[in-house]
């Protein structure tokens, strides 16, 4: 009987664990030793931090879309079939057409999705850019917008931390080329009391917000908008008025991992170092869908594949693991259109920011088409 | 003080989000009645955990230095 690793989402970190286990179990995959089935919902992939360009026309929408089964090494089998139910104790994800997929290992890399919704009147009255139609619908919204007031609000919990400051600040950008500066006031909002979770980057972006005229109103937590008279409600009880609404809608896991009882809201219990799904030593987790009080970011998943694909590696052929997280992230951040800087951050170190720089916003332009070879397992 | 806390989140270590965004994400999603405990490598969480607390009227049960980290527990009132 072989050993049969079962992964659920193609997402990236779905995508990378399964390449990397591939590689590393070239010889028990060919000799029948080994079986990787993949279970996804959609067969097609998305490079999502590309959305941000898609808005201000710096990258078309298929430049960041490629078929999951041309990304996935020739011994993984692909299932494009939502998991509908993960039954742990008899070790079986079940998926929509009625398949039944018995596991020795199992990576769930199910992501998060945004629920606009649970903000009552967001759907109706707010852009954002975290899907494809999204970004596009706001691509238009901006090339029609005649001038006023944008306000930039961010729910929780959120993927991608950095992106409601890159968005303000190419916002900023772009109506500088347009020269519409004068027409325009940028206000943005934060859900904690400043700029950005990363204090090094909040500071950083205070003198910025002040040299570029940028607003803002911290300990902002949206609760409600009223489209029709375009107002934004906190929590917090203050009221802010907009003729463009761009939001960070909040977000949730896979309505599949609440259904199987593996965690509220989607996210599941996490060991930090080992990734386990906490008391299960046969379920990993990767990526967005875990409970980790870290960035939901594409680097989270891209580190923790590499964790993970490595432990199963290991217990299959030395019988055990000790390749651990340590929590790390890297972030790149957009300043403008043509400067960026980065941050990276583990459990132990603190992030530091560097000088935002044309080198660095090249090598995020370079990031962007070598994503590609991320997903694949070899970068 | 002792009291009964419903959902401890360890944030210990956590750059970003960052322990008060936990402590927002737990609140928000936690019934009313929920006692929510954040514990974190930062200091400054207990104050600015309170100060939000404050901001929405929601109960800031206790905080305390627990030796090495700190500790802020909340209920969900309303």
């Amino acid at each position: 009987m072989p050993k049969r690793i079962v992964i659920i989402g193609g997402g990236a970190g779905g995508t990378i664990t399964a390449n990397l286990l591939a590689r590393n179990l070239y010889r028990q995959l060919v000799s029948g030793h080994v079986v990787i089935n993949m279970i996804t919902d959609k067969a097609e992939h998305v490079y999502q931090p590309g959305f941000l360009y898609v808005v201000f026309d710096k990258v078309r929408p298929d430049e960041i879309v490629r078929k999951q089964k041309e990304l996935l090494d020739q011994n993984i089998n692909l299932f494009v079939d939502p998991a509908v139910k993960i039954d742990k104790e008899n070790k079986i994800v079940r998926t929509q057409s009625g398949k039944e997929f018995p596991y020795d290992y199992l990576v769930i890399a199910t992501g998060s999705r945004i629920v606009p919704e649970d903000i009552p009147g967001l759907k109706e009255g707010g852009h954002w850019f975290y899907d494809m139609e999204g970004a596009k619908k706001l691509r238009q919204a901006l090339k029609d917008f005649p001038g006023g007031r944008i306000a930039i609000t961010v729910g929780v919990p959120h993927k991608c931390p950095v992106a409601p400051l890159e968005m303000t600040f190419m916002l900023y950008e772009y109506f500088k080329q347009k020269e519409m500066l004068d027409k325009v006031e940028l206000f943005y909002t934060y859900p904690i009391n400043r700029l950005h979770s990363l204090e090094p980057v909040a500071n950083w972006a205070v003198p910025e917000f002040e040299k570029k005229g940028i607003k803002s109103e911290t300990f902002f937590n949206m609760e409600e908008i009223d489209a029709e008279k375009k107002v934004v409600r906190s929590m917090e009880g203050s009221e802010l008025n907009y003729d463009l609404l761009i939001s960070v809608p909040p977000h949730k896991g896979a309505p599949v991992v609440a259904e199987s009882g593996l965690g509220k809201d989607g996210w599941i219990a996490t060991d930090k170092k080992t990734l386990h799904n906490e008391g299960s030593d046969s379920v990993y987790v990767v990526g967005d869908t875990t409970n980790l009080p870290i960035s939901k970011a594409g680097s989270t998943a891209h580190f923790e594949s590499h964790i993970v694909a490595e432990r199963i590696s290991s217990e299959i052929t030395e019988g055990y693991s000790e390749t651990e997280y340590d929590g790390k992230v890297i972030c790149f951040v957009e300043t403008s259109f043509d400067e960026a800087t980065y941050i990276w951050f583990n459990y132990k170190t603190p992030p530091t920011p560097v000088p935002p720089s044309k080198m660095i916003h090249w090598m995020k332009l370079g990031y962007n088409r070598l994503y590609w070879l991320s997903a694949k397992g070899i970068l | 003080m002792s009291v009964a806390v419903d959902n401890t989140i360890d944030a210990r270590g956590s750059a970003c989000p960052g322990p008060t965004m936990e402590l927002i994400k737990a609140m928000k999603s936690s019934a009313v009645g929920t006692v929510v405990e954040v514990l974190s490598s930062d200091k400054m969480t207990t104050i600015d955990g309170a100060a939000w607390l404050k901001k929405v009227g929601q109960e800031l049960v206790e905080t305390s230095d627990k030796g090495g980290y700190w500790s802020i527990i909340a209920k969900k009132i309303k």
